[in-house]
């Protein structure tokens, strides 16, 4: 019998991919996409939610959410394209111009 | 404005005439400041008004008080500062010290600012002059007229202020310049001793915080009943006594606070004449008299008090020996004659003490004059350069003789009466001091005849020519009152009757007096004994008192390596190592250090600062789940 | 039991393409995982009933964003990660304990939370674009408004940003 525990552990399981994901490469496009895979985790979650509430609400907070993922994603592709333009990198560990 | 009126019988109009003795220079000053600087005659009739009328309000109260001696002492009070635990009024006292005093003061000094329209007739700072001597007045008349400490000590440090700038009038000069900023720092170190003695006496007025006060009156009032009761750290009288005594000692001048005194003679000479002769440097004197009443109780600080004076007689006469400047002569002897003042005082005679300050200050400011007259004709002061004045300058010479008489002693003149009364005095309480005093009173003759032989007599030099009458008159009405200051009952004024005319102390005074006037007379005037061969005869001591004693020496070395060097340094080392060293880089150096060590912690590596808010965001979690 | 066959192949396919996304050195293999991953979440949605949403995931995900990504790492032409094996070795230790234990404190607070007694099957309307589309514009209709200002923002912010200036 497949539980809403089943579907939320699933969530977590990607969730914490898309961490490692971001912590540990160096890549800025790579940091984005592990960016996009939490946004999923928070979608399934939602949805499991939804389903098991019988509440459509969370369906429409997925619809939201796949959104703001797509301006996201739109400004940050963006931004890795002026950083490679002007700095020749896309390496997170290089890009330090904040640093002291 | 409170006014209080002690006195059984109040005078009807006291209030308004005290206040106007008071203000009136006060008020010429400001105004001169206002609208005079620019304009000599306004400002020298400004001042001399000014005075005048403090002098002519004084003489009423002073008749007032002749016709009906229970008019005084009176006193006027206003509240001036009141604070919890802290009243100080401004006030006025007016008793017969105060009463001779403020005579002197107005009285010598408008024959001196009179006089000083001669004599600085060609200055071109004139107005500030008689702005400044107008100020002077009014500090001396706040001395001299307060009823609390503080009053007094303002206007003591009034005059020194005035005395600074009247020293350093011809500022251009650097000597000039010099000899001002060493009369107000040695005043300075004199009255920080001062004012601890005020504060401290102060602190002891009362057990109770509140009811502590600076008032004369209350003082004397009140601290015998507190010592009684034992509620006096009898102990600590002394040394109050002693800080007091320390303003005196400033600014009349006693060994060895001496030395700005000769100095000083680089102001123009009708201001040596009234500051540093006849009013600002009694003021020692007169404040030893105003509190008179808690010194007697003092055995200690009285012998040091007579001591002190009776050495800064002894030893300023012998620097009046070797002296060769006709000003820093005089100033030497008004040293030697307030160091008999002040020998007065310790002895326990206030009004022999004060009975030689007015005469005092009638044949002193004579004699500066004079000697100012002097200057002006001949544009002159070393006495070596001089001679041959009595033709010329036949009212200028007159007048010095009388000075210089009256000075010594001479039987007749004021001067003879109130230095007997003082060695009258020593004879009947201290005998050595007696004998020091009656030497002294020899060398005084001495070393004044030596200038009126030298620097009067002989051969004529240059083409001197006789001073105005505006100059003229200060000389006679001054020779007039040093000729009959003796018989003006000066003494029974101040409510002393006197004892028999001791005819053994005047005759062993005069038998000196006329001693040391013959040998001045056998060496500069006949000239019987060789003056070069005497000063090679006694080289040491000569070349000993030429250097006056080392004492400027021995000042300059405490100033230049003591205090310059050893503990200036150790202050800069102080302020080097410990305050800019340690407290201020210090500081500086620990925060960049901690900074540095916070910097660490930005490694401008993206997925560092995730990590840390992961960790943030886990341990936020574990909050709930612990729980 | 069929749900439950095919909820372990999804999750099991969508969890090794998330792990290939993020372990894989080439870029476009990662690109090329997580639309594999999108297709299996898109299928779980389907089994949570949520039909309009998996058909948005797809469209949105796999048609636009992907796509997006891909376009950019071919015009950057990006070559693969280079590492020292000192610091790979430290920063994925640290990442993916931190990942760990990030996931047991999350499961456990979703497990803690309030839940649900019962998990009851989808109905047959409650994921259809009319009842997702009502919601949106009755309830949602503020936020939704509010949405098209971000994308507006989104626009203007990449247009500006990945401009090519004259002057550069």
């Amino acid at each position: 019998m497949i539980t809403l525990t089943h579907y939320l552990v699933a969530s977590a399981l990607l969730f914490a991919i898309g961490l490692v994901g971001i912590l540990t490469r160096r890549n800025v496009l790579m940091i984005l996409l592990s960016i996009e895979l939490i946004f999923n985790a928070a979608n399934l979650a939602f949805v499991a939610y939804a389903r098991a509430w019988g509440d459509v609400g969370g369906q429409v907070v997925v619809f939201f959410i796949i959104t703001v993922a797509a301006a996201e994603v739109t400004v940050g592709l963006a931004i890795a394209v002026l950083l490679s333009r002007q700095l020749k990198t896309l390496n997170a560990d290089e890009i330090s111009l904040l640093k002291w | 404005m409170v006014a209080t009126l002690l006195a059984p019988r109040p005078l009807p109009l006291a209030p308004l005439v005290s206040w106007t003795i008071l203000l009136a220079p006060l008020g010429a000053a400001l105004l001169i400041q206002v609208v005079g600087i620019h304009r000599r005659r306004l400002s020298a009739t400004l001042a001399i008004g000014a005075l005048l009328t403090s002098f002519v309000c004084t003489g009423w109260v002073f008749l007032q008080a002749l016709h009906n001696p229970a008019v005084l002492p009176f006193e006027l009070s206003i509240s001036w500062i009141s604070l919890p635990g802290l009243t100080v009024p401004f006030g006025i006292l007016m008793d017969r010290l105060s009463l001779l005093m403020t005579l002197v003061v107005t009285g010598v000094g408008s024959a001196i600012f009179i006089y000083s329209i001669g004599y600085m007739a060609d200055d071109h700072a004139y107005s500030r002059f008689f702005g400044v001597l107008s100020l002077f007045a009014f500090s001396m008349l706040t001395i001299v007229l307060s009823n609390n400490w503080i009053e007094l000590f303002i206007g003591w440090e009034l005059v020194g202020c005035c005395s600074y700038l009247l020293i350093g009038h011809w500022y251009a000069r650097p000597s000039a310049a010099e000899a001002g900023k060493k009369a107000f720092l040695v005043n300075r170190v004199a009255d920080f001793g001062f004012f601890i003695g005020i504060l401290a006496l102060w602190a002891i007025s009362s057990p109770l915080a509140s009811e502590r006060t600076f008032h004369f009156q209350a003082l004397q009032e009140r601290l015998p009943g507190l010592a009684h009761q034992g509620l006096i750290p009898l102990a600590m009288l002394p040394l109050i006594g002693l800080l007091l005594f320390c303003g005196p000692l400033g600014k009349s001048a006693q060994f060895p606070l001496h030395v700005w005194l000769p100095d000083a003679m680089e102001g123009p000479t009708p201001v040596s004449a009234l500051i540093h002769a006849a009013t600002m440097v009694a003021a020692g004197v007169y404040l030893l008299c105003r509190a008179f009443w808690l010194f007697e109780h003092l055995p200690s600080v009285m012998t040091t008090i007579m001591w002190v004076g009776a050495s800064t007689a002894f030893l300023s006469a012998c620097l009046a020996f070797v002296e060769n400047d006709l000003k820093r002569i005089l100033a030497y002897s008004t040293l030697s004659q307030l160091g008999y003042m002040v020998m007065a005082l310790g002895l326990g005679g206030p009004v022999a003490g004060m009975y030689h300050l007015t005469t005092h200050a009638f044949f002193k400011a004579l004699l500066f004059l004079a000697a100012g007259s002097v200057i002006h004709g001949t544009h002159e002061q070393d006495i070596w350069k001089l001679g041959g004045l009595l033709r010329p300058m036949p009212w200028t010479s007159g007048a010095f003789l009388i000075g210089g008489l009256a000075l010594c002693g001479f039987p007749g003149l004021s001067g003879f009466f109130s230095k007997d009364e003082i060695l009258v005095l020593a004879h009947e309480r201290n005998l050595a001091l007696y004998w020091l005093g009656t030497l002294t009173a020899g060398m005084t003759a001495f070393y004044i005849a030596r200038a009126w032989f030298v620097a009067f007599t002989g051969k004529a030099r240059g083409h001197p020519h006789e001073s105005p009458p505006v100059m003229i008159g200060p000389l006679v009405l001054l020779a007039a009152l040093s000729i009959v200051g003796g018989y003006l009952g000066i003494p029974r004024f101040l409510g002393e009757h006197g004892g028999a005319f001791h005819w053994a102390v005047a005759g062993m005074s005069l038998a000196v007096v006329a001693a040391g006037l013959v040998l001045a007379w056998l060496i500069y005037g006949k000239q019987a004994i060789s003056a070069q061969q005497l000063v090679h005869a006694l080289a040491l001591p000569y070349s000993f008192l030429q250097r006056r004693y080392y004492i400027d020496e021995i000042y300059a070395w405490y100033v230049a390596v003591i205090q310059q060097k050893l503990i200036a340094g150790l202050c800069a080392w102080v302020e080097r190592h410990v305050i800019i060293g340690l407290a201020v880089n210090g500081t500086a150096r620990l925060t960049q250090d901690m900074g540095r060590l916070i910097r660490l912690c930005q490694t401008g590596r993206i997925q560092t600062y995730a990590l840390a808010f992961l960790i943030g965001i886990v341990w936020l979690l574990s909050i709930p789940i612990r729980h | 039991m069929s749900e439950a066959v095919f909820f372990y192949l999804f999750t099991t396919v969508m969890v090794l393409a998330a792990l290939s996304v993020v372990l894989n050195r080439q870029p476009i293999y990662s690109v090329l995982s997580l639309l594999l991953a999108m297709f299996c979440l898109a299928a779980l949605f389907v089994m949570l009933g949520a039909y309009f949403v998996a058909a948005l995931q797809i469209l949105l995900y796999a048609g636009a964003v992907l796509v997006l990504f891909l376009f950019v790492i071919m015009l950057l032409n990006l070559e693969p990660e280079a590492l020292s094996r000192m610091r790979l070795f430290t920063l994925r230790t640290a990442g993916t304990l931190s990942a760990l234990v990030f996931f047991l404190a999350l499961s456990k607070i979703l497990r803690s939370a309030g839940q649900p007694s019962t998990f009851p099957n989808p109905s047959p309307s409650s994921g259809t674009v009319e009842s997702v589309g009502r919601l949106l514009f009755s309830t949602y209709l503020v936020p939704f408004e509010l949405t098209s200002f971000l994308i507006l923002a989104a626009i203007i912010g990449a247009v500006t940003l990945a401009k090519q200036h004259p002057h550069e």
